[in-house]
């Protein structure tokens, strides 16, 4: 029992810090970068991602020795399509000026890289509880990072907290940053927490050495 | 709209999609790639070609899927599936091809057609399509844009990253870390063709 603690607490710190999938693995951006001018919509966004890949990296695990080995990887696409699925008519349903805003965004989180890496490396071999552990972790390691440079983005070019003006930076005595919510800006902002991260991870490998 | 209107709306799509609507540099879709092969000319411009292609091709498909298949069965929903069941099909279909009719074009392809299939600017390019309607001739203009678009970026790209290749960056900042921000700088040049055009 104590084995599988520690396993999972492995997963954990890897899928959070480690190995973290933006500013380690700097996979499946595409899909998030665009939306995350906005707090809210980030949110909305990292939470689809949660589900989508905890959900199908579990699914993957559990039906890994049902699948054929040469169809692997249109097995793996066609179960997150089935969960983006859900997720679309779910917000289609309850949420459409979150959908309208999101656009394509949402559909595109199949083809996110990430979602499919994880699969793929982790899932395809491992059995389901752990799989999960693992799909889930590193979609929360993935979110974090991106409500920081939500929050940024939002804080800079709009003097704004989900939608509420902030003090000092909705003032007039701040002048707005209009390129951090135009595209050139989320492209700073990654490189600078790219930066940040993979120096502080750095200094604590220099360390360990 | 009549014909003659229709063609000049494609042509506009077509120069918005590769200047002032740049689906990698203003929609972010295609990155992985992007920075995973920039790094020298050679593959860049294998890449960008083959995306030309199957952007172009899948774009039209997927249109006549939705619109003749999925809607008057009233199956919307089920666009996700379709769209990337036609487009892993068709890169099978063009690897074979090519593999088949022209062994030294497939060895300067072939790598590069697999990636495709999990490249996210052909089905975002193929959701943009359908979520602001366009008709079948405009879709041409807009495939054939976002493609070029692409293509221009990458390869812009890869010639910058080569120069970089000996230049002294700080440790965080290598690799990924600089790329983003010559993208921040590409896509800032970019947002200078907005001007271009105004009053279409």
């Amino acid at each position: 029992m104590k084995s599988i603690g520690s396993e999972n607490k492995k997963l954990i710190v890897e899928g959070l810090w480690n190995n973290n999938p933006i500013f380690k693995q700097v996979l499946g951006i595409c899909s998030t970068l665009a939306v995350t001018n906005l707090v809210l919509n980030t949110a909305v966004m990292c939470a689809a991602l949660v589900f989508t890949l905890s959900l199908s990296a579990a699914t993957v695990s559990i039906l890994r020795s049902l699948t054929p080995r040469n169809v692997r990887m249109m097995v793996e696409t066609l179960i997150i399509a089935f969960y983006v699925i859900i997720v679309d008519i779910v917000l289609k349903a309850y949420w459409p000026q979150m959908s309208s805003n999101l656009g394509p965004y949402v559909g595109l989180v199949i083809t996110n890289c990430i979602v499919m890496g994880r699969c793929e490396a982790y899932g395809n071999s491992n059995p389901p509880g752990r799989a999960f552990v693992d799909g889930l972790f590193n979609a929360l390691g993935y979110s974090f990072i991106l409500l920081i440079i939500a929050i940024f983005r939002e804080l800079l070019g709009m003097g704004t907290f989900l939608g509420v003006s902030m003090p000092y930076f909705g003032g007039a005595y701040w002048d707005k940053w209009i390129i951090m919510v135009m595209p050139p800006g989320a492209f700073f902002m990654l490189a600078v927490v790219v930066w940040v991260f993979k120096s502080i991870q750095g200094v604590k490998e220099d360390k360990a050495k | 709209m009549s014909l003659t209107s229709q063609m000049s709306y494609a042509l506009v799509v077509f120069v918005s999609a590769v200047f002032t609507q740049n689906i990698l540099l203003s929609n972010f879709l295609g990155m992985c790639p992007f920075i995973g092969v920039s790094r020298e000319i050679k593959a860049a411009f294998g890449l960008g070609l083959a995306v030309i292609f199957v952007l172009t091709v899948t774009c039209l498909l997927n249109w006549l899927a939705y619109h003749y298949v999925l809607v008057p069965l009233g199956l919307h929903f089920f666009r996700f599936i379709l769209f990337i069941i036609i487009i892993a099909a068709f890169v099978q279909f063009v690897e074979m091809a090519i593999d088949r009719f022209s062994p030294p074009l497939y060895q300067r392809l072939g790598v590069f057609l697999p990636l495709i299939t999990v490249n996210c600017a052909i089905l975002g390019a193929c959701l943009f399509m359908i979520i602001r309607d366009y008709s079948f001739i405009v879709t041409i203009g807009y495939g054939l844009g976002s493609g070029i678009g692409w293509f221009l970026a990458i390869m812009a790209m890869a010639g910058i990253r080569q120069r970089l290749a000996n230049e002294r960056i700080p440790r965080g900042l290598q690799g990924p870390g600089i790329t983003l921000i010559i993208a921040g700088l590409m896509a800032l040049a970019f947002i200078g063709f907005a001007g271009v055009l105004q009053g279409s």
